[in-house]
Order: structure tokens, then C-alpha cells, then sequence
């Protein structure tokens, strides 16, 4: 539904994206993931035709996005990371203006509208201003502005920025649902574990590249080779973590209640090498084990060479 | 026919608050306040009649004031146009709507205009105090208010510009007051330092300079003079094109062409000939 293919970006010397390829599978929900700058934002803006690459092509649902844009907006709802609302307009106006602009017959948008209000449940804010609601009653209002056209593809910049865990909650529930209406959704955020929890794929970028793209359990399992080591023993645990640091197959070393969590990227001989090193060393290991991780510790283990070390 | 959404929207929001009516009651107030205060005085130093020459003075101030509010305020309508939309960060979910760019920018003229359409149309009343005294034609007052459509026309675009180029409204609107300005003031300063710098010493007639002569064709206070039939107003012109033309074309096309570039800037898609690298 939406492939990426060699995309470039640069803003004076800055490289925003380096060569990005990545493709998105129609009816999946396919999370971005990546530090600040790793260039989530920029890839999202390209493929929502309001900004030009350097060099590169992305397509969405077919449509070149630099040759065919308006074809490609009539398949896209787009959120962005930061946008305001209009003053002095009601609920019901703001989506009825958007389903004006998207071209959407007269005669369908009053039932339209209530139909998304109900969807984001603001059914009850029919005849609000948009300016009074709160921050997350205006993201949702804006999840339904981007419904209005009934768009294959949605683009979502961090739509839970800035949101209290409940609001955050909602929204979670509301992104389930469009899976169920057959909408692909290409979601960036960086609360990590919640996007865990509603994408199918999930890639992760840094410095303008995917360096990891998959289903959320394989990112999760492997992530690149790396997997996380739970190390119990039973004293000088301080000690055994500067043992540890400085190890080529090591990436990161973190104490957890008198445990280590390493981050290890090696073959199971080296592995075990870590293992008989460590018993040489004179520790009395009680535990040695891999863990399942979370997509947060994913991450970590993927750009932790850059981040981390 | 179908009104463009951005037009539409517009419009509510402008007319729904409080603000505009605030507005053409501010606008009336100080136009009528200059006026009634100019009848009061001339009536206090020549009680009990009224002459056709006293409203003529009238008319020519009162279209005078209107043209200098017309200047001051359209630039403060349109400077935010696009600017204001970035501000508020709702443009770039306006752009990747299936509206194009020359409809945004073409809407957001219309609402401007048409509220500044609405404010001169508002002062009508106040020129039939003229009427009632007499020594003005009716194709005056319509000269006068064509004219104040066309440069309404000008300046907006102006103001629609910088706010489609500028990021903020404030460097915007100060930028739109500037050439309003030149074109006000500038223009009529310019002229004439191009008729002293060109000028042969000595006796005999001379020709002023066709630039000189086009710069006053452009200057919406000379061309004003022009219409309420202040013939003494600027040098003798021999260009082939009345003054009132020369000024319908220079500021028809000039708003054109401000407002094409205006779509165009506003375009995130406007590069389509960018090669791709692969």
C-alpha cells in the first residue's frame, strides 16, 4: 500500500533521510519508530505530498506521490505531529468543511459527521466549538477530520503526543478499530509499548535509514541478532556489569534489582563463551537466561550501538 | 455553482463574531466623524446657506479618508491570510486536502476582499450627504468606488503575497505596509525625482518622462485626483492610454500575477520537473 524505495532528504547539511527504503502492507497497522531526527516526521510529510524528496520515489496505493499528489491525498488522511483547529467553528463544521474539501456530497455529510463523532465518541460535542475541547478530544476530532473522505491510508505523526494516559487509551482503541475497517495506518510515536500493542509491523529508523522492519514479534525476538540476557548472581553484581561493559558482543549492560539486563548481539557460542567467562571469573551465577523483550528494549538493542555505547 | 469550502469558512468565522460589526461601526464612526466635523465647520463660518462647492470639497475628502482607511486596512485583512493558517499550524493539513493551492489562496482573497468590499459599500449613505447638496455626478461616485475596487484589488494581493512568502504575520504585514506605501507615497516621490533629474535647464517647454508620467498613472492619490476631476493634478501625459486605464492594468495584472505566484509558492508540489535520484 505504501513502498518507499531509495528516498532521500536533505535539509543544508543535515541528511533527514539516507536511501530510505520501506514498504507497508495494505490493511496492517505499521508503526515508525526511532529517536528524535531519525527522520519519522520527514518520510511522513513526503509520502502526505507536502514535501518534495531529493531523490527517491514513494508511492501510496499506486499514486506517485510527487507526480500524482493530488491522487495520492484523495487516498490519505493525515494527522500531524503538531496542528491547531480552527476558531470560532463548531464540531460539526470543522469535519463538514474537510468533507467539503475532499469533495464529499452534501447529502451524505450530516449523517457522515455523526457517524465519525460517534466513532471518536464526541457524539456529544455535535455542536461544540472546536477551540473549547481539550487536547484530546481535538486529536480525536482530528482522527475523525482525517476519516471525512473515507481515506485508504492514514498517516499519523505522533497522535498521541501530549496526551494523559486515559485520553492515550482511547485513542489506542480508536486506531484497533480502523484495522477492522480495513484502513492501513502508518503510525509513528514514541510511546513505545503502546505502539507495540496496536501495529502488526512495526520499522525502526535512525539517521535517515530503516535499520529493522518486520512483524512486532520478530522485532521484538530477534532485533538484528541482538537479545536480551537476564544475569543473576550472587554478589559483586557491580563488578561483574564493568566486567561485562566492555565486551565486542556486548551492547548495553543495565542493573535490575540486583540483576543485570544485557543486551547482547552474538551467535549462542558466544553466548556461551559470555557465560563460561563469567563462571571463570568467580561469580556463582544463578541465573542465566534470555528474556522475551518489549519493543522499547527492541529498540534499545537496535540503535543502541549509536545510542547506548 | 459551488462556493470553495475555504471561502465559505471564511466567511463564517468572520462574520460570526462580534468583531466585524465592531469593525464597520469603527469605520463609519471615524469616515462620518470627518465629514460631519468638515460640514459643522463650514457651516459654522457661513450659517444659513450651503454652497455646490462646499459638498464638492466634501466629496473630495471624503473619498480622500476612504482611500487612505482603504490602504491601512486591507493589508491588516489579507497580511495573515496564508501566514496566520502556518501560525496556527493548520496549514498543512489544509494542503494535503484535495483543494488546490490557487483555490486557498484565491478563497482567502475573496473573504478579504469582500469584507472590504463591505466597509466602502457601508460609507454609500455618507455620500448621499454630497447628493443632497448637489455639484457631484452619480458616474463621479461610481468612478470613485470602481477605483476603489481595483486598488482593493492590488493591495490584497499584496498583503496575500507576503503572507504566502513571509512566515510570520508580523514581518508580513509590516512588508505589505511598506508597498503600499511606495505605491501610495513612492511612487508619486520617485516621479518626481525623475522629472527634476531629467529636466533641461533653461526656457521652452519640456516633456515630462514617459516613467514619470507612468509612475502618476500608478499612484492611486494622483489617479483619485484624476477621477473627482482635479484636471490640474500631474503633468501633461502623452501615453497613448488614459490615466484610468494605464492604473485598471497596472494593478489588474499586478494583482494577477501576485496571486499566481502566490498559488504557485504555496504549492508543496510545485518542482514536478525534479529529476529523482535513484
Amino acid at each position: 500500500m505504501i513502498k518507499v524505495q531509495g528516498m532521500y532528504k536533505r535539509f543544508g547539511k543535515t541528511t533527514a533521510l539516507d536511501a530510505l527504503d520501506m514498504e507497508v502492507p495494505r490493511g496492517s497497522i505499521y508503526g515508525l519508530i526511532g529517536p528524535n531526527g531519525a527522520g519519522k516526521t520527514t518520510a511522513m510529510s513526503i509520502l502526505a505530498t507536502l514535501m518534495l524528496p531529493d531523490g527517491g520515489s514513494a508511492a501510496v496505493d499506486g499514486h506517485d506521490v510527487l507526480s500524482e499528489p493530488m491522487a495520492v491525498r484523495g487516498v490519505i488522511g493525515y494527522m500531524p505531529d503538531f496542528f491547531g483547529v480552527y476558531d470560532g467553528l463548531k464540531t460539526c463544521e470543522y469535519l463538514d468543511f474537510f468533507a467539503d474539501a475532499y469533495y464529499v456530497p452534501q447529502s451524505r455529510r450530516k449523517t457522515l459527521i455523526g457517524e465519525l463523532l460517534e466513532l471518536v465518541n464526541l457524539s456529544d460535542k455535535y455542536d461544540s466549538y472546536v477551540d473549547l475541547l481539550s487536547r484530546g478530544m481535538k486529536q480525536r476530532l482530528a482522527l475523525a477530520r482525517c476519516l471525512v473522505h473515507d481515506p485508504k491510508v492514514l498517516i499519523l505523526d505522533e497522535p498521541a503526543s501530549g496526551l494523559d494516559p486515559r485520553a492515550r487509551a482511547e485513542l489506542k482503541e480508536i486506531i484497533k478499530h480502523l484495522k477492522q475497517l480495513d484502513k492501513t495506518v502508518l503510525i509513528s510515536s514514541h510511546i513505545l509499548p503502546e505502539l507495540g500493542e496496536i501495529c502488526d509491523q512495526v520499522g525502526i529508523m535512525e539517521k535517515g535509514r530503516l535499520i529493522s522492519s518486520g512483524p512486532v514479534e520478530e522485532i521484538t525476538a530477534a532485533g538484528r541478532g541482538a537479545s536480551l540476557l537476564r544475569i543473576q548472581v550472587l554478589d559483586k553484581v557491580s563488578g561483574l556489569a564493568d566486567f561485562i561493559k566492555p565486551r565486542d558482543n556486548v551492547v548495553s549492560v543495565e542493573q535490575d534489582e540486583g540483576a543485570l539486563r544485557v543486551i547482547f548481539r552474538g551467535d549462542p557460542q558466544s553466548r556461551g563463551k559470555l557465560l563460561r567467562d563469567i563462571i571463570e571469573g568467580g561469580w556463582v551465577v544463578t541465573e542465566f537466561a534470555e528474556v522475551r523483550r518489549n519493543l522499547e528494549e527492541a529498540f534499545m538493542a537496535v540503535t543502541g550501538e549509536g545510542v547506548l555505547k | 455553482m459551488s462556493v470553495n469550502p475555504v471561502l465559505l469558512k471564511e466567511l463564517r468565522q468572520r462574520f460570526r463574531t462580534v468583531k466585524s460589526p465592531l469593525l464597520v461601526s469603527l469605520y463609519l464612526l471615524v469616515i462620518g466623524a470627518l465629514v460631519l466635523g468638515f460640514i459643522y465647520l463650514r457651516w459654522r463660518d457661513m450659517p444659513g446657506y450651503y454652497r455646490p462647492d462646499t459638498s464638492r470639497e466634501i466629496f473630495i475628502i471624503l473619498s480622500m479618508v476612504q482611500l487612505f482607511l482603504v490602504g491601512f486596512v486591507t493589508p491588516g485583512l489579507t497580511a495573515g491570510a496564508i501566514s496566520g493558517e502556518r501560525e496556527r499550524q493548520t496549514l498543512n493539513v489544509l494542503l494535503t486536502t484535495r483543494l488546490t493551492t490557487r483555490g486557498i489562496i484565491v478563497s482567502k482573497m475573496l473573504s478579504s476582499i469582500s469584507f472590504m468590499v463591505l466597509l466602502v459599500l457601508a460609507t454609500l449613505p455618507l455620500y448621499n450627504i454630497v447628493f443632497l447638496y448637489g455639484g457631484i455626478s452619480p458616474s463621479q461616485v461610481l468612478g470613485v468606488f470602481g477605483f476603489y475596487m481595483v486598488t482593493v484589488f492590488l493591495f490584497a494581493a499584496v498583503g496575500v503575497a507576503c503572507s504566502t512568502y513571509f512566515k510570520r504575520t508580523g514581518v508580513s504585514t509590516v512588508t505589505s505596509y511598506g508597498i503600499v506605501f511606495i505605491l501610495g507615497l513612492g511612487t508619486l516621490l520617485l516621479g518626481g525625482f525623475i522629472y527634476e533629474v531629467l529636466r533641461v535647464p533653461g526656457p521652452g517647454p519640456y516633456q515630462t518622462p514617459l516613467i514619470t508620467q507612468f509612475l502618476l498613472d500608478i499612484n492611486p492619490v494622483v489617479v483619485m485626483m484624476r477621477i473627482l476631476g482635479e484636471n490640474g493634478f500631474g503633468p501633461e501625459r502623452n501615453i497613448g492610454l488614459p490615466y484610468w486605464a494605464v492604473y485598471i492594468l497596472f494593478y489588474v495584472i499586478a494583482g494577477l500575477l501576485l496571486l499566481l505566484w502566490s498559488s504557485s509558492k504555496l504549492n508543496p508540489s510545485r518542482n514536478k520537473g525534479l529529476r529523482f535520484r535513484m
